[in-house]
């Protein structure tokens, strides 16, 4: 963490790949072309990468696609992907209904609406 | 990597990053330094997305008006980037005498600084927007308010300006600003310093210990506050909601999910780890406020929530401008959770006040010597 990071340095340039229409993150359908040429725009952190693209941010909260974003982000920058902090995992864990969660400061839940 | 530039700008959040973007649009050398790891990494992505006139201070009413009228309509275009914007009305919603009586006191300032905002009855409140309860009887509307992506215009500022030559290290913790000859020059962070002719002094409300470094107070508190983000949804409505009560505010995005912020009345004790962690309270709270005002979204799930804060001025209103007695500063913090709807305008400013040209707006009313004592 708070390592100095330039975001100017040299990471040469986008060459396009045969498997750029790739679906990497299913539930919001972005491609690996996508997140290689989000890397180029300047997107060198799997949170900036998740913010600009959405990857990870569907119902599944990145639990398919984080670990394969977070090879192709490592790859275009050249570094290894152990040096790529994860994005945060948020709560709730699993998607809740807006009336369960509402019901959190009752005793016994909804019911006793 | 290159220590001096004609401009310095300490913070990569999104006011950081528009004035990068319109210092380096118009030739300026800039070097951009954010503490954290990520771009925009405080309220710039953590807040509502309100693009809002209305329910604003009069002093700032110019700002939101100016950037709405000027700047959001063209920003998707400029950036080469579709920052979501929707100018599609705000509605502010109330339910008792007392809500008619916030709505009206807010509408009659607005009004007399030439806004287009209104009183609307409950009616004509579900004939803009038929989802909502039918309790509500009293409403403010501004048609000329509205949303966008704050995640990706602040990033989108960030790339436009990088492409340009802006150059940003993330990473830098600045620790001091330090005078040479009687002017701010210098940037001390903790493995390194800048120069500039000029420093531009953006990032929330850590900008109190620095200003501090050169003898200037900025008087601002800060406050974790927090909001969720629901699944995508069939479209329903596209306006900016918010109640008078400020118990929630939110819209619904162009992706289909709904955005929503609001308060547990902790705010100002809400614990953080180091990690701006929710309560376990505070969404739940904002649920509730939900589904009294917009029944038909208690089956929408939540899939995540989060929290930011919000660096919150004595006054209610940011400070902005030169600093007199430090010649070389540009102060632009304290935004008090309305941030993110002015910062096309307040970055546009910052880029004039840097090249010393006439400013767009006047400042006078935001300037930072305006605290005075209670007698």
């Amino acid at each position: 963490m708070n390592e100095i990071n330039d975001r100017s340095r040299d990471i040469g340039p986008f060459v396009p790949g045969p498997d750029d229409d790739m679906i990497i993150c299913r539930c919001e359908e972005v491609t690996k072309g996508e997140i290689r040429k989000a890397v180029h725009d300047g997107m060198y952190t799997l949170t900036e990468i998740r913010r600009y693209l959405r990857t990870g941010m569907g119902l599944c909260q990145g639990q398919t696609c984080a670990k394969l974003v977070k090879g192709i982000v490592a790859r275009e920058l050249g570094v290894s992907p152990a040096e790529l902090e994860p994005a945060t995992s948020r709560a709730p864990m699993r998607p809740i209904e807006m009336r369960v969660f509402a019901a959190e400061a009752k005793e016994g839940g909804e019911d006793e609406e | 990597m290159k220590n001096n530039a004609e401009v310095v700008i300490i913070g990569g959040g999104i006011i950081g990053c528009a004035a990068a973007y319109y210092l380096a649009k118009e030739g300026v050398s800039v070097i951009v330094l954010e503490k954290s790891d990520h771009i925009g990494n405080g309220g710039s992505s953590r807040n509502g997305g309100g693009v809002r006139q209305s329910g604003r201070d009069p002093r700032e009413l110019p700002l939101a008006m100016y950037a709405v009228e000027h700047m959001w309509p063209t920003l998707s275009e400029e950036l080469g980037i579709n920052v979501e914007y929707h100018k599609e009305g705000n509605l502010r919603l109330g339910k008792t005498d007392k809500h008619r009586e916030i709505l009206q006191g807010l509408t009659d300032r607005a009004t007399a600084l030439g806004l287009d905002v209104r009183m609307i009855d409950g009616q004509e409140v579900r004939e803009i927007n038929p989802f909502l309860s039918d309790e509500i009887t009293v409403a403010s509307w501004c048609p000329t308010d509205g949303h966008a992506n704050p995640l990706v215009a602040t990033l989108g500022y960030y790339k436009r300006a990088r492409e340009l030559g802006a150059l940003f290290i993330t990473g830098e913790n600045v620790v001091e600003i330090q005078k040479i000859k009687g002017k701010a020059r210098r940037v001390v962070t903790k493995k390194n310093v800048y120069e500039g002719e000029k420093i531009i002094l953006a990032s929330g409300y850590e900008s109190r210990d620095i200003a501090a470094t050169v003898g200037i107070d900025v008087p601002m508190r800060k406050e974790l506050i927090e909001a969720l983000v629901t699944e995508a949804e069939p479209k329903m409505f596209n306006q900016m909601l918010g109640t008078a009560d400020a118990d929630f505010y939110g819209h619904q995005t162009e992706h289909g999910s709904f955005v929503f912020g609001g308060a547990s009345g902790f705010e100002e004790v809400n614990r953080d780890n180091g990690h701006m962690i929710t309560s376990g309270m505070t969404a739940p709270c904002i649920c509730r406020g939900i589904m009294k005002y917009i029944p038909k979204l208690a089956d929408a799930k939540i899939v995540r929530t989060w929290a930011g804060y919000e660096d919150i001025c004595a006054d209610g209103v940011p400070v902005i401008g030169n600093v007199s007695e430090v010649p070389g500063l540009i102060l632009a913090c304290a935004f008090t959770g309305h941030g993110f709807g002015i910062a096309p305008i307040v970055g546009l400013l910052l880029s004039e006040l840097a090249m010393e040209k006439k400013t767009t707006l006047d400042l006078h009313e935001l300037r930072y010597d305006r605290f005075h004592a209670v007698i």
